[in-house]
């Protein structure tokens, strides 16, 4: 695991690129636990100063310093994506499994069911939560939401590498030693598709992460719990560009778009090195 | 001709599918939630000011009948489908007593016209782009815009529209950053109103096409490295078939097949992204419509704004599956 992980920093541009960005959000959002300001409380700090010493990253118009509340911010963020991401991996896994290993009518319903969910536009639907809940909108209900409606382009890679998983001499080993549907797909085949949930993962929170920034900055979450799009929601609420604080939407703008690139970086890279044909041609062997 | 009909019915069958589970969802999310949207709205109205109880008592009522939350739940449900059958979602409440239905109408066109624009252009842009990549794979310029795409293709919508906007708006204002046409031009058909109509679209479709062209590209360019290594095209080669020739009609014809799919796929993301380019640009379609109803307690406007977007895009889909079998006849043989 270490040794591939180091081979892949040291041979692979992109995956050191991402790690580098992924890592240094992380540190970032690790900095919120010795944050010496609380997040919520306002008019702590001088509002308005520019970037400077002790304010590294400015201070907003309503009296906070941007760089504690952006770790703040990153740390919510990062855990919202996570959350999303780690729910919808329990379903797009056994929709995956299930209709892969199975084929048939299970397959062709589950897979129409799955190519529903991923054509049907979820923002609408999202915004159309926020108006029903208002004031109730907590982030579990919106991840716990978008995890329910998420999971089936990913389902849909899963599926794919089960398929081939179905005709192979262990499965139908496992079938004659008598292991149930579940212990089959449980044991037998989840392993094989872990690499590539890993890798949906990384792409399953850059799309939860860019939802939540969306929401938040139109207002439709709770937008008082810090963070990136919530940030931004306030500078706009500020006319934070107008009055000439660019820092306060500059920063966050700018840290979000570092775990964008760091997140896709590694899930790119990730998938070539599960695909041997991409792997080899890196390898200058084969086309 | 039997095999492509069997082929049209199961995805008028999808199609149906995919607008009964969408319905479905906006009818859990507005009855089965524990919020009570009449108690939010009455909290809301109160917070302003005072109401004598009558009043409230009411206003309750009405509300409630507006959101269609009287009778059994069966009853409930069956209206809510009837509502929606006759496209009747009531009279707006932001702007009153104008009907939803002539307001959706109304910026429908916009949505519509960028959406279609932005969306063949950048899968157009991108497929050709991603395809030259991966032909000619030494290309510097090309290799160039990989990584380009690569880094614009994971950043969200809002995000470009907004750095567009301020680069366009604040830092070098050269174009229109709202509306959909100049508001001191004559609202008709004629040169001048057109040509406004194209320079206050090129900010928002520019979001558009800068975010959606990444991933056509990258999808193009591995497709195309993919096809690349079949014997054909090396037989090709080997023949002396001129390498355009090669490349549009052998590779490129081939390698597009998955991305058809892929755009009927990506339709819903897509309109994600219209509906927030529209809002951060102000742009009059159905995005502003749905952001300005939220803030307006509009129910009536936000439901229906909701359900027509579910209907429209199922129905994109549906007209890029019927045409596939123009681009792949081996689908009437399935």
């Amino acid at each position: 695991m270490f040794r591939i992980l180091r081979d892949l920093l040291k041979t692979n541009g992109e995956f050191a690129l991402g790690a580098a960005l992924t890592g240094l959000v992380f540190v970032i959002a690790a900095l919120s636990f010795v944050s010496p300001q609380p997040p919520l409380d306002v008019y702590v700090v001088p509002p308005d100063l520019p970037p400077g010493w002790p304010y590294v990253f400015g201070t907003t118009s309503r009296g906070q310093d941007v760089f504690w509340q952006l770790t703040f911010a990153i740390r919510n963020t990062l855990l919202f994506g996570l959350t999303v991401a780690l729910l919808s991996r329990v379903i797009s896994l056994v929709v995956g499994l299930l209709s892969g290993y199975k084929g048939g009518w299970v397959d062709r319903l589950l897979m129409s069911i799955n190519d529903t969910f991923i054509v049907i536009p979820l923002l609408p639907i999202l915004v159309l939560l926020y108006f029903v809940m208002r004031d109730r909108m907590t982030w579990g209900w919106l991840a716990l939401t978008m995890a329910l409606l998420g999971w089936a382009y990913d389902a849909r890679l899963i599926r794919s590498v089960a398929l081939s998983l179905r005709h192979r001499d262990f499965t139908r080993t496992s079938v004659f030693s008598g292991m149930s549907t579940r212990e089959i797909l449980q044991r037998e085949h989840m392993p094989y598709v872990l690499p590539i949930v890993f890798s949906t993962t990384l792409n399953n929170m850059n799309w939860s992460i860019g939802l939540e920034v969306t929401l938040a900055v139109l207002g439709f979450t709770d937008i008082n719990s810090p963070s990136i799009g919530g940030m931004i929601y306030w500078a706009n609420q500020h006319t934070a560009l107008v009055a000439g604080i660019w820092w306060w939407i500059a920063f966050p703008v700018a840290l979000v778009m570092m775990v964008f690139i760091g997140l896709y970086l590694l899930a790119v890279s990730l998938n070539e090195y599960i695909d041997p044909r991409s792997r080899l041609s890196r390898m200058g062997i084969g086309a | 001709m039997r095999a492509f009909a069997l082929y049209g019915l199961k995805r008028l069958g999808q199609f149906a599918l995919v607008v009964f589970v969408g319905i479905n969802i906006a009818y859990l999310i507005t009855h089965a939630t524990p919020i009570d949207p009449v108690e939010q709205s009455i909290a809301t109205v109160t917070a302003y000011g005072n109401a004598s109880p009558e009043a409230i008592t009411l206003m309750r009522a009405s509300l409630r009948e507006l959101y269609g939350m009287t009778g059994t739940p069966i009853e409930q449900y069956a209206n809510f489908w009837r509502r929606i059958a006759r496209a009747d979602f009531g009279p707006s409440l932001s702007a009153f007593p104008t009907p939803v239905t002539t307001l959706i109408a109304r910026a429908l066109p916009w949505t519509i016209g960028l959406m279609l624009t932005a969306t063949l252009l950048a899968w157009a842009l991108g497929n050709l782009l991603g395809g030259l990549a991966g032909y000619y794979r030494e290309h510097r310029g090309l290799r160039a815009m990989g990584m380009v795409a690569m880094g614009l293709h994971p950043i969200p919508y809002y995000i470009v529209a907004f750095v567009l906007l301020v680069v366009f708006g604040y830092l070098w204002p050269v174009l229109p950053i709202s509306g959909g046409s100049a508001m001191n031009l004559r609202q008709a058909v004629d040169f001048g109103h057109a040509i406004s109509i194209v320079q206050h679209s090129v900010l928002p479709a520019a979001g558009l096409i800068l975010v959606g062209v990444g991933g056509w590209f990258l999808g193009m360019r591995s497709l195309v490295s993919n096809v690349v290594t079949e014997d054909y095209v090396t037989y090709a080669e080997l023949g002396g078939v001129a390498r355009g020739r090669i490349l549009r009609s052998y590779v490129m014809r081939n390698a597009l097949m998955p991305q058809v799919t892929g755009l009927a796929m990506s339709l819903g993301t897509i309109f994600n992204g219209a509906i927030i380019t529209e809002q951060v640009f102000g742009y009059p379609g159905v995005g502003s419509l749905l952001v300005a109803a939220v803030y307006a307690g509009d129910y009536g406007l936000v439901l229906g704004v909701t359900t027509i977007s579910i209907i429209g895009v199922s129905a994109a889909v549906l007209l890029i599956d019927l045409a596939y079998p123009l681009f792949d006849p081996r689908v009437e043989h399935d």
